[in-house]
């Protein structure tokens, strides 16, 4: 195998401006998190910081890389660094496989804007998910506390509980697109019109939508199912003994964790980067400007997503333990199963 | 049995299919707190902003002077008898010939201090006074990081001389 | 050596030493972690093989549902290498038996197997739509009776459970 070193150096800057883009992103959501939850309780929020607070995040950021670090003594020491290093990696994995922009066609080649289009792209998001729960599960374990210890064993059973319904609500999904490929699912969702029906696939699989976006709420720990961090009961939840970068990676981690599911949900069902009379601008504009085009467009996508995520968090209560369990086995993994069959029926009676 | 007739009558019927799915309470929900974005701010941004105190408030106390910059206080200790904090304590001495420039009255208070943590700032004392001596002002009490930089002696409570002010 | 020999020999190198590691650690959390690279390690052969299918679907199956349960039976029985019960002797002589009859079947059978020969074009068997065509073409009967277990396992458990709730 010949390595192409054109092809490396191109793949390292556009992984290098992912990784910084959902650095960055990861950052300013915790700013547009306070000033959400501010708006909606009629406060400010944060605005002592630079123009609008907008330098409050590398305060914030500042702040925890000076703190102190505190290792508890009784901690198993290895595991205890691993927990938010797991966390931070399995953040940051997903980003691979989603689709940014459409390919730029140049007169030297082709500029892909995914860092991989393997053929198998949602169960590698869901491969990485999975994983995902190692680093509260180590964290909160190798922190011996127990309430550590109760919060990542309810993180590890709700991730587990969540992903059953997110895969059947994905399921049923896959059967209308055919492919596991992100880049194809984005693709056959070109434009936003046509054939007389909506492309988007939003509109094709409303309550696997609906399904699927619960378990992402599930499975970012996120109010209102922010149960492994309830203050109320495990006051802090598996980051209680963590301090310092340590605990910054794993709220950071968070953060991207909510950017990257906002992507990936953006293209599942929302059209990743296309948006309406596509075509036209298309052929209006130079490619590389297209493109530029194109990825705006799915970061306004994004962006909505996330603050849909942050508008909710400060809507609802957190449910309760046993709600969270009832919603997510004996509602949400029956009605995926129905809508399973109801998709499948229509795909081979209606369809064809 | 009642007691009020302020109680809530809660419904307790169960839950139809409507509120089971859940999702129309969340809109619901939404629409409040999404409303609530653009409602006014009930934030004062304080210190460029401030907010005027109330006609009545009772801020760090001042003990004050006549016109001619003499201090009204005759230590007669009715302040800190009247004070429901025990928070006042003072000692008296006899004004000697000399003087009269400095103290109104025939006796005057050596030591004035007032502890400002034990302070309700009540304002009994300021009712107390029969000379007018003791007032309280709109000032918030400072913060301070020992417990003694609390007790404000009788220099921290004088207000300025008014002579010597315009001397300066 | 290529890249392909490389990753090879490194991949072989850490599920064998991570295997190892699952049965020598004293500590059982670190026996799981073990596990869990070793299950890596397995996933990369697959992905040298060309099934990307089957190395994704065991991260996810094995690594990350399995162990994560597996994990947090450990977690909340907290074994640790000093509360470990001291082993009856007898159990041990028993342990070391059967183990090493399983040994000597395994060495008998491989010995009078033949490798066969790999072939050279890569297959693409592990790709997601040979692997379902021929699940549910060629091997549905041994497909659909697994799937009548895993049914009949959950089932079981579920009667356990409940029974548990009753008593």
């Amino acid at each position: 195998m010949q390595l192409d070193i054109a092809f490396i150096i191109e793949k390292v800057l556009l992984i290098s401006v992912i990784l910084l883009g959902s650095l960055g992103i990861a950052m300013y959501a915790t700013w547009a998190e306070r000033k959400v939850a501010a708006v909606m309780q009629d406060r400010r929020g944060p605005n002592r910081a630079g123009f609008m607070g907008l330098l409050q995040p590398l305060a914030d950021g500042l702040k925890l890389f000076f703190k102190e670090e505190i290792i508890p003594d009784r901690s198993t020491r290895f595991l205890f660094i691993l927990g938010p290093a797991l966390a931070m990696l399995t953040a940051v994995m997903t980003s691979a496989v989603v689709p940014w922009g459409p390919d730029i066609v140049t007169d030297n080649g082709v500029i892909s804007l995914q860092v991989a289009d393997i053929n198998i792209g949602i169960l590698f998001i869901f491969g990485v998910v999975s994983l995902g729960v190692y680093g509260v599960m180590l964290g909160g374990w190798a922190s011996n506390n127990k309430f550590s210890l109760l919060s990542s064993i309810r993180a590890a059973s709700q991730a587990i509980s969540y992903e059953l319904a997110m895969g059947l609500s994905l399921v049923a999904m896959l059967m209308m697109t055919g492919s596991l490929s992100l880049r194809e699912i984005v693709e056959q969702q070109h434009g936003f019109w046509d054939n007389g029906y909506f492309t988007w696939n939003f509109f094709k699989q409303p309550l696997g939508f609906i399904i699927f976006l619960t378990c992402a709420f599930a499975e970012l720990n996120r109010a209102p199912f922010d149960l492994p961090e309830c203050e109320s009961e495990l006051n802090m939840g598996y980051h209680q003994e963590y301090s310092s970068m340590k605990l910054g990676f794993y709220l950071f981690a968070e953060y991207i964790n909510l950017f990257i599911s906002s992507a990936v949900i953006a293209t599942l069902f929302f059209g990743g980067y296309n948006f309406p009379f596509m075509d036209e601008v298309a052929a209006g504009v130079s490619p590389i400007l297209f493109a530029i085009i194109c990825v705006m467009a799915l970061l306004t996508k994004v962006i909505c997503i996330i603050l849909f995520f942050m508008f909710i968090r400060w809507t609802l209560p957190r449910f309760r333990y046993d709600q969270l369990m009832r919603l997510g086995w004996k509602s949400l993994i029956p009605l995926a199963l129905v809508n399973m069959v109801i998709t499948g029926a229509v795909i081979l009676w209606v369809i064809k | 049995m009642k007691l009020t007739n302020r109680a809530a009558n809660i419904n307790r019927d169960p839950m139809t299919f409507g509120e089971k799915i859940y999702i129309p309470a969340i809109a619901k929900g939404l629409s409040i707190t999404v409303g609530h974005i653009f409602k006014k701010k009930a934030t004062v941004q304080y210190p460029e902003e401030k907010r005027p105190f109330s006609p009545v408030f009772r801020g760090l106390h001042v003990l004050n002077r006549d016109e001619e910059g003499r201090e009204r206080c005759t230590a007669c200790g009715l302040c800190a008898l009247a004070c429901p904090a025990e928070a006042i304590t003072m000692e008296a001495a006899e004004r000697k010939p000399g003087e009269e420039k400095m103290y109104r009255e025939e006796k005057y208070a050596a030591k004035y201090e007032i502890n400002m943590l034990r302070c309700i700032f009540c304002g009994l004392c300021e009712e107390a006074c029969p000379k007018d001596a003791v007032y309280l002002s709109e000032t918030v009490m400072p913060t301070n990081y020992t417990r003694a930089s609390f007790i404000y002696k009788k220099d921290d409570l004088l207000i300025p001389h008014p002579h010597k002010q315009e001397s300066k | 050596m290529g890249v392909y020999e490389i990753s090879f020999w490194f991949l072989t190198v850490m599920a064998l030493s991570c295997a190892l590691g699952v049965i020598l650690s004293r500590n059982p959390v670190n026996s799981v972690l073990f596990l869990i690279a070793t299950f890596f390690a397995i996933s990369g052969h697959y992905i040298l093989l060309n099934a990307q299918f089957l190395a994704i679907v065991n991260i996810i199956v094995y690594a990350g549902a399995i162990m994560v349960l597996f994990l947090f039976v450990i977690m909340l029985m907290n074994l640790n290498a000093d509360t470990e019960p001291q082993k009856n002797r007898l159990v041990q002589i028993a342990g070391a038996i059967s183990g090493g009859t399983l040994l000597l079947v395994i060495l008998a059978a491989l010995r009078t197997s033949t490798i066969s020969s790999l072939d050279q074009t890569a297959t693409d068997i592990g790709l997601i739509k040979n692997l379902g065509k021929t699940l549910f073409t060629q091997f549905v009967l041994p497909f659909e009776i697994s799937s009548v277990l895993f049914l009949s396992a959950m089932i079981g458990a579920v009667v356990i459970g409940k029974k548990e709730q009753t008593v």
